[in-house]
């Protein structure tokens, strides 16, 4: 261990790393950078987004509010872990495509991540729920309406009419 | 890939709401942006940024950052070398009659003199972002302040401190634009109305910052630039000319872009000259990825106008005149011209019948960061005002708000209609198309205006609710030149690529111009490999901004298409022994009709390059293309807007029960990517009328400087919409189709003024909404008198 260095061992997306890193280094910058798990987004790096959000040990986080070594001995999960080995989506993920509810992607990671959390937890919510759920998470293109079908969809909610 | 089947419209793929070709990489996070972008010898910029909005800087020492472990270099003003000048102006004023314009843009870094808060002062390249941002506090500044025009008004007064020397009250430019006679039709009028409207309007904020890196190999002199740019073929120009270097030895790439909404359009920011320049002098690798909190304050953003508007109108509610004089904030700098104002201007006259007009803005240069286009680019603050004025003309005269709209609509019949103003583009403001009275009926009718008037709205009110209706109208100018083009290739293996130089930013261009290119070829959208904003594979083109993408670049994609698709009919009638008219594109094949022969197109492609025989003079080898369309002029859209609100009295906190959109685009290549921007472009329109305020003290200083400050609406603040359509083809291009990319952001703020004075019943206490951004604490004061 180098002068200013910590070591962190940490399971990421079912694989387990042991890096040195320096004890400020934002855990955000840590996925990204060192495991070069690039589908984590930063937007704000002040904790407002949601665009970073990745689930520690099975719940959401900010990884820009937190430093790599608070994950230290825990498990963390990103946008990389939905999707099957063979590139099949994920149900929310298809979900997703189906009803349009990404438009420039930055936010999609952050979105997906909490709302896997949460369908995890409230397996058949209502649109006010599912509002209320997303409603840390920031996007900036779609309006959010697409995105609510989209998780309601998968819900298993009733089908929403297509506008037009 | 999946097993999905896709549907189209009828025999076509245009007018189909297929799923997008982009989206598995967005949303497994294998797609590439900017900030993914990495290399072992990477290095990272960081900038230092004045803390003052106007100020000298009398001394900069550099050494202690120079010397921290870990910084390669700490570049200021003097370290640019030729650089160090005025950056070219991006869009040339406007040729309107007897303009005034002042031209003043900026250096990369401050000189002598910084004018804004963040304005970039030195910069520092180190070995990581960390060290690079530890060296900013290193790095010693000497400031002698000076006095800040910071305040719109205070700022345009003769004696006000001047943002440039020389300029008395800091104008930047003055222009009249005026057709008929307001002063005869003043003179004559029923009713005049007279206001002062306060509009500002907010910044981009999208969820992806600015972001840049640059590579310069000095084995072969030659430059690769990664950017969060939304006009990657004008970036490369511009950059080219800028640091002395020919094109063809310069790459720019715009990857996957998060949201772009007018901002990241070339500014010749100063990051992005600087950060190539840097590659260079390096002769390595060099990344800059902008802070939120930077962006606040170095990324371009529009701001306010003081409308001093009247209208003038006969007995019968009908529209005889508009005048309207107003201040323009433009910033430190104006390198981006007049687009904002000019668009102010033009949206004066909505979709009425304005025979007489008269307007004058005076853009003054002001002690903030410049403002430039952000979705909707300026007609949101012309809008407000010819819609406010026509809801108070309505009070006054005791006729019914829809009414008065209905009564001075543009009819059908009255197309093209040219207001002899100059727009944007530089033509002739001219509306090709339009049915405005069925838009407006249709959205009367989905809100249902007349019931909620006349019998929901007094049931309510008499139980203490607080609820209001509004409709608004717009009209839109969309799809203006130069021009795009577009390059279709059959390849070996069937598939086909097309390359365009307009960038994408999420508006679906992978997509939708798949679409038009398997119409034309008979094939499947997912068969079509979409290569945008990489200016080796396609490097003409302006950019995706104004809501022209589908308009200019979609007819470009249109027309390489078609040309292929001659060149695929006549090879296979030559190889089948037939006429053209024989041959059958589908389903990935060319096909003779009759015999049923067929030849797969990626073989039939092979066959157009062939290694022995002949290619007749004139002929091109290859099943290929390259398609350019330049519109005369910008294409004209439309649509209404209709919500209902309550407002809790106690609060003031609203929630919106019911928003209607009605939209007209001419020909809709995908409706599920239209319904996409229509509902963001609410969104930020709801966000700018009621949750979004910049808010810079008279000292420059920003304080609204966080996303905990500056409120972008969240699913919670945005309301379930219901869109409906009318269609009216432009008649500007093959396709018929108009743009739609800004519309959604463009009504709401008026229709927020009208609805909420109608929830709070503001008239009867002597109060009009005359300004936005609105909000809870706001209206509360205007509607208890404190305003």
């Amino acid at each position: 261990m180098s002068a200013g260095t910590v070591k962190v061992v940490t399971r990421v997306n079912g694989i387990e790393y042991e890096r040195e890193v320096e004890p400020r280094l934002l855990l955000s910058d840590f996925l990204r950078g060192h495991l070069d798990l690039t589908g984590t987004r930063v937007g704000c790096e002040h904790g407002v987004c949601g665009a970073c959000t990745v689930q520690v040990d099975g719940l959401p986080v900010r990884s820009c509010l937190m430093f790599a070594v608070q994950v230290n001995a825990r498990d963390v999960s990103t946008v990389e872990s939905l999707a099957a080995p063979d590139g099949t989506l994920h149900p929310l993920q298809q979900a997703f495509r189906d009803r349009h509810a990404l438009q420039c992607g930055y936010c999609t990671a952050g979105i997906l991540m909490t709302m896997s959390a949460f369908l995890a937890d409230n397996p058949t919510p209502d649109e006010a729920a599912v509002r209320e759920a997303l409603s840390g998470n920031l996007c900036r293109c779609t309006g959010y309406q697409h995105i609510v079908d989209a998780v309601l969809d998968v819900a298993g909610s009733p089908q929403r009419e297509r506008p037009e | 890939m999946s097993d999905e089947t896709l549907s189209r419209s009828g025999d076509s793929w245009l007018g189909a709401s297929v799923t997008r070709n982009e989206d598995p990489q967005l949303l497994t996070g294998r797609a590439l942006f900017v900030g993914d972008i990495k290399a072992a010898d990477m290095r990272h910029a960081a900038f230092l940024r004045s803390p003052h909005a106007h100020a000298l800087i009398e001394r900069i020492d550099t050494s202690r950052a120079t010397a921290r472990p870990g910084v390669v270099a700490v570049y200021t003003a003097e370290d640019l070398g030729d650089l160090m000048r005025p950056m070219p102006m991006v869009v040339p004023p406007a040729p309107v009659e007897g303009l005034v314009f002042n031209q003043r843009t900026h250096t990369p870094l401050a000189g002598e003199k910084v004018r804004y808060v963040g304005e970039p002062v030195a910069m520092v390249v180190a070995e990581s972002r960390y060290i690079a941002e530890d060296a900013l506090a290193d790095i010693e500044v000497e400031w002698a302040p000076l006095p800040v025009a910071g305040d719109l008004e205070f700022s345009a007064a003769p004696d006000a401190p001047q943002v440039h020397d020389g300029l008395a009250g800091n104008v930047a430019a003055i222009a009249r634009q005026s057709k008929g006679d307001y002063a005869a039709a003043r003179a004559s009028a029923h009713t005049v109305v007279r206001r002062r409207f306060l509009y500002e309007h907010g910044m981009a904020q999208p969820m992806e910052t600015r972001a840049i890196a640059a590579r310069f190999d000095r084995r072969t002199d030659q430059m690769t630039v990664w950017a969060s740019t939304q006009a990657p073929t004008s970036l490369r120009g511009g950059l080219a000319a800028v640091l002395g270097m020919g094109e063809s030895d310069l790459r720019v790439i715009a990857p996957f872009v998060g949201g772009g909404f007018g901002v990241k359009v070339l500014m010749y920011y100063p990051e992005e000259v600087l950060i190539p320049w840097a590659a260079r002098r390096l002769a390595g690798a060099v990344k800059w990825i902008e802070d939120r909190g930077e962006h606040f304050l170095a990324t371009t953003q529009e701001r306010g106008q003081i409308h001093d508007a009247e209208i003038a109108l006969d007995a019968d509610g009908r529209i005889l005149g508009v005048k309207d004089d107003f201040l323009h904030d433009n910033g430190a700098y104006n390198p981006y011209g007049l687009t904002v104002p000019i668009n102010s201007q033009c949206s004066l006259f909505g979709p009425y019948d304005v025979p007489a007009f008269d307007s004058t803005f005076t853009a003054v240069y002001t002690n903030m960061p410049i403002a430039s286009p952000f979705r909707g680019a300026g007609r949101q603050h012309g809008v407000f005002v010819i819609e406010r004025l026509i809801d108070i003309a309505a009070r006054e005269t005791g006729i019914d708000r829809v009414e008065m709209r209905r009564r001075n609509l543009l009819q059908p019949g009255d197309f093209p209609v040219n207001h002899k103003v100059i727009f944007q583009d530089f033509t002739e403001l001219t509306y090709d198309s339009g049915d405005y009275p069925a838009v407006l009926a249709r959205a009367a009718e989905k809100i249902g205006y007349r019931r909620f008037i006349e019998d929901e709205q007094p049931a309510l009110r008499a139980a203490g609710r607080c609820v209001g209706i509004g409709i608004v109208n717009y009209v839109e100018g969309t799809g203006i030149g130069p021009y795009e083009g577009a390059r279709v290739q059959v390849l070996a293996n069937g598939r086909v690529s097309l390359a365009t130089g307009a960038g994408t930013q999420g508006q679906g261009h992978f997509t939708s111009f798949a679409q038009l290119v398997a119409d034309q070829l008979g094939i499947s959208p997912r068969e079509v490999d979409v290569t945008t904003g990489d200016t080796d594979r396609f490097q003409w083109g302006a950019g995706t901004f104004a809501s022209r993408g589908a308009v200019v670049a979609g007819n470009a994609v249109h027309a390489a298409a078609v040309a292929v698709r001659g060149k695929a009919l006549a090879l296979a009638a030559a190889e089948f022994d037939c006429e053209p008219a024989d041959v059958l594109l589908e389903d990935g094949v060319a096909r003779h009709r009759g015999s049923n022969r067929l030849i797969p197109l990626g073989e039939l492609a092979q066959r157009a390059n062939p290694m022995r025989g002949a290619v007749r003079p004139g002929a091109e080898p290859g099943l290929e293309s390259t398609q350019y369309f330049g519109p005369e002029m910008g294409t004209t859209a439309s649509g209404a807007h209709a919500m209902i609100v309550e407002v809790d009295p106690e609060t003031l906190m609203i929630t919106i029960r019911d928003y209607v959109v009605v939209h007209d685009c001419g020909t809709a290549i995908n409706p599920l990517i239209v319904a996409g921007q229509i509902h963001g472009g609410v969104a930020q329109g709801i966000g700018n009328a009621f949750f979004e305020k910049i808010v810079f003290d008279s000292h420059g200083q920003l304080l609204s400087g966080s996303l905990a400050d500056y409120l972008l609406p969240t699913s919670l603040d945005i309301p379930r919409m219901t869109l409906d359509h009318t269609v009216t083809p432009s008649t500007l291009n093959e396709l018929g189709i108009k743009g739609v990319g800004e519309a959604g952001a463009i009504p709401v703020a008026p229709l927020f003024a009208q609805a909420l004075e109608d929830a709070l019943q503001l008239p009867a206490r002597g109060v009009d909404i005359l300004e936005i951004p609105l909000s809870p604490n706001r209206l509360w004061e205007l509607a208890t008198g404190q305003a």
